[in-house]
């Protein structure tokens, strides 16, 4: 078991030295959306947002990273300190580990996993945890408030994240994430499975409660939701967590839907990263435009609206799938 | 692969034998959801990728959520703890456990005698096969759960729903000539 | 639902419009002379100070912040021994502006005063005297005042009649 060749070391250092590399440049990916996003805000709002730090205010990222370090890293005596702790390093875990199944390029990419879809539904499922956890041990009504909504909010639309991704499961024939991009070679998959995008994108926000999505962390009415007790680092992670969702999204967009790293003349990862960057910008853009929905609404919305859709769709791209086979 | 087998099994029975001995309730909880995550890379090393996944997706990401979310409101505090630390006492859970080692002497003769282990590292079984099976040979039982489930959803529904409520609701969006404010957005 | 995908092109939109933003420290807003900044005493065109130390304005300030002490010269004319006022508390809300009978103490558009140390942000009669009228040129209150000062006698102001000998019958 441990005569490990040296084609097989080789093989392993490779792999460990592409883990790290994406993992950097995910995170810093996420790192620099906080840049972005605060001066997409600011031309969508007509004003300027940080450019003073750093050529165009980029180096903003590396100021509120030591701001962020240097804060009190307070925990309150009456929180459940065991899980008050975990509970940011989840978000952050799930999120990062949700990366390992996405295709970047034909070559770079973690792993080939046969269940790729599946994985990642695992991962967004377990990062419900995060936030329920956090708004249980902070001990505190609005955190509470917060985590509770977040858990109505997380399962339901997993269910039609689910279901929408059944439709492209089904064209492709695989849960492998490479061969669901191989498959587009002759159309992207938004085309004969738009509605399934749609659905996906909106899920995806309300996954990773991003506005308009945002109730678990409502500034309005619940303060800062879920994290109201949470200060410095363990704050930061929760923060970074929220960018990487947004990564990872984008991501999966356009993987599973605009043919991810497929298209002419430009080298794979230009149009990966082309794609990626317009979805982040819709998600900025998104947050710039919409208000948040009440409760039920919210609620109604994914069980009456995107549910019969999703359902529909399946069955629909079942019975083309089964007509043309 | 065993190694991660063997870890992932010890982690499981570890993670579980705490559930039943932590006194917080929503610790436990977390130990069950360890439980369940490590049975799942089990079920991946035995080469069932797909039962892996659902396992996780569906038993520790959102039951067990659910689980959170109820216990979670039940606002428990220290006094709780200190009550199931006292029914921890042996005089209490004597009895069950003598009986439980005896449950896991038989199984584990009967496993010694004949049953095999299953074998690591063999080929994935993959969606499409379970699938096979299931509405194949088992569609018979699928149909079965899929009325068991649709009777629950009914009554749930069911149970879900006020009456009072809802005509309260609209008797004042009527006399405010609106629209009834829980249709959709 | 079309409302929302209204919304979100009429913000996409917003990329093409004119910030509002002034990138301050390059670029200076226009402040309005009435503007409420960095308090000053003024002179009376002859050069003289204008304030009499008559306290108006530390009663009127609601943070009390305006410190006076009052002193007299030999020609029998007020003016302030100390003046001092704490801009760590003062709210600039102008009403010892208002309350000034000799137009003295005003305000200025200039608000850049930010101090490492608080108490640098307390300043001296030395400190707040400028050399020239302010927001009101030609105004010399002794000169329109009834008072009579070293040098200028009752009835002898601007627009003041002689005093009235109330010791004569004679209309
Ligand atoms: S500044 Fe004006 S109000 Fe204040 S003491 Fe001097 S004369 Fe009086
Ligand atoms: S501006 Fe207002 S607060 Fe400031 S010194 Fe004058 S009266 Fe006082």
């Amino acid at each position: 078991m441990f005569g490990f060749s040296t084609d097989t070391l080789i093989d392993f250092a490779f792999t460990a030295f592409e883990t790290i590399a994406i993992l950097l440049a995910v995170v810093i990916a996420a790192a620099l959306l906080i840049w972005v996003e605060r001066r997409l805000l600011g031309v969508w709002q007509d004003r300027y947002g940080p450019n003073r730090v750093g050529p165009f205010g980029i180096l903003q990222v590396a100021a509120d990273m030591i701001k962020i370090f240097f804060k009190e890293d307070w925990i309150p005596p009456f929180a459940d300190k065991a899980v008050f702790v975990i509970a940011p390093a989840i978000i952050m875990f799930t999120t990062l580990m949700a990366f390992a199944v996405v295709p970047f390029t034909e070559t770079i990419g973690v792993v080939d996993l046969n269940i790729g879809i599946l994985f990642v539904l695992a991962m967004s499922s377990l990062g419900v945890y995060s936030v329920i956890l956090a708004g249980w041990s902070s001990d505190n009504k609005y955190a509470l408030l917060g985590g509770m909504r977040t858990a109505a909010q997380m399962i339901s639309y997993e269910v039609f994240m689910g279901l929408s991704l059944l439709g492209v499961v089904l064209l492709a024939g695989s849960f492998d994430l490479r061969a669901i991009v191989e498959s587009q070679a002759g159309m992207w998959n938004v085309i004969p499975q738009f509605p399934a995008f749609v659905i996906f994108f909106i899920a995806g926000i309300a996954e990773i409660h991003r506005a308009p999505f945002d109730l678990p962390e409502a500034e309005q009415e619940l303060t800062a939701g879920y994290h109201t007790e949470y200060s410095g680092m363990k704050f930061g992670m929760f923060f970074v967590g929220e960018y990487l969702g947004i990564v990872l999204i984008s991501c999966l967009t356009t993987v599973l839907f605009f043919g991810g790293w497929l298209g002419p003349i430009l080298p794979g990862f230009v149009w990966f990263a082309l794609k990626a960057g317009f979805f982040i910008c819709f998600f900025v853009l998104l947050r710039a435009a919409t208000v948040r929905p009440r409760y039920d609404q919210l609620m109604a919305f994914g069980w009456k609206i995107l549910l019969p859709i999703a359902l529909v769709n399946v069955a629909i791209t079942g019975a083309v799938v089964v007509a043309m086979a | 692969m065993e190694i991660a087998f063997y870890l992932a099994a010890i982690v499981a029975v570890a993670a579980t034998a705490r559930v039943i001995s932590c006194a917080n309730a929503v610790h436990a909880l977390l130990y069950l959801i360890v439980s369940l995550l490590s049975v799942a890379i089990v079920f991946y090393t035995l080469g069932a990728p797909f039962a892996a996944a659902l396992e996780v997706i569906v038993y520790a990401g959102a039951i067990m959520v659910l689980f959170v979310f109820v216990i979670m409101m039940l606002n428990l505090n220290q006094e709780t703890v200190a009550r199931e630390r006292s029914w921890l006492a042996p005089r209490v859970w004597i009895g069950p456990g003598v009986l439980g080692v005896v449950l896991i002497g038989v199984l584990a003769v009967a496993l010694a005698s004949g049953g095999s282990m299953g074998n690591v590292d063999s080929t994935p079984l993959m969606a499409e096969r379970i699938g096979m099976t299931m509405f194949g040979p088992y569609v018979l039982i699928v149909e079965l759960a899929a009325f068991v489930l649709l009777g629950a959803l009914v009554v749930a529904a069911h149970l879900g729903r006020d009456d009072r409520d809802v005509a309260e609701e609209k008797r004042v969006a009527a006399a405010r000539g609106r629209r009834h404010p829980g249709g959709e957005q | 639902m079309l409302s929302v995908l209204r919304t979100i092109w009429m913000t996409l939109m917003h990329t093409f419009r004119k910030r509002d933003t002034v990138l301050y420290p390059e670029e200076k807003p226009y402040l309005p002379p009435r503007y409420r900044g960095r308090i000053v005493l003024t002179r009376d065109p002859d050069g003289a100070e204008r304030c009499v130390a008559c306290n108006l304005c530390s009663v009127a300030c609601p943070v009390d912040c305006i410190s006076v002490v009052k002193a007299e010269d030999e020609s029998g004319r007020w003016y302030p021994e100390t003046f001092r006022i704490n801009f760590s508390r003062c709210i600039y809300c102008g009403y010892c502006e208002e309350a000034c009978p000799t137009y003295a103490i005003q305000l200025t558009p200039d608000f850049e005063m930010g101090e490492f140390d608080r108490q640098n942000m307390v300043y001296e009669k030395s400190d707040l005297t400028i050399s020239g009228v302010g927001k009101r040129p030609g105004y010399n209150f002794y000169r329109v005042a009834g008072m009579a000062v070293g040098g200028k006698d009752k009835g002898e102001a601007e627009n003041e009649a002689a005093p009235i000998d109330v010791k004569t019958l004679l209309p």
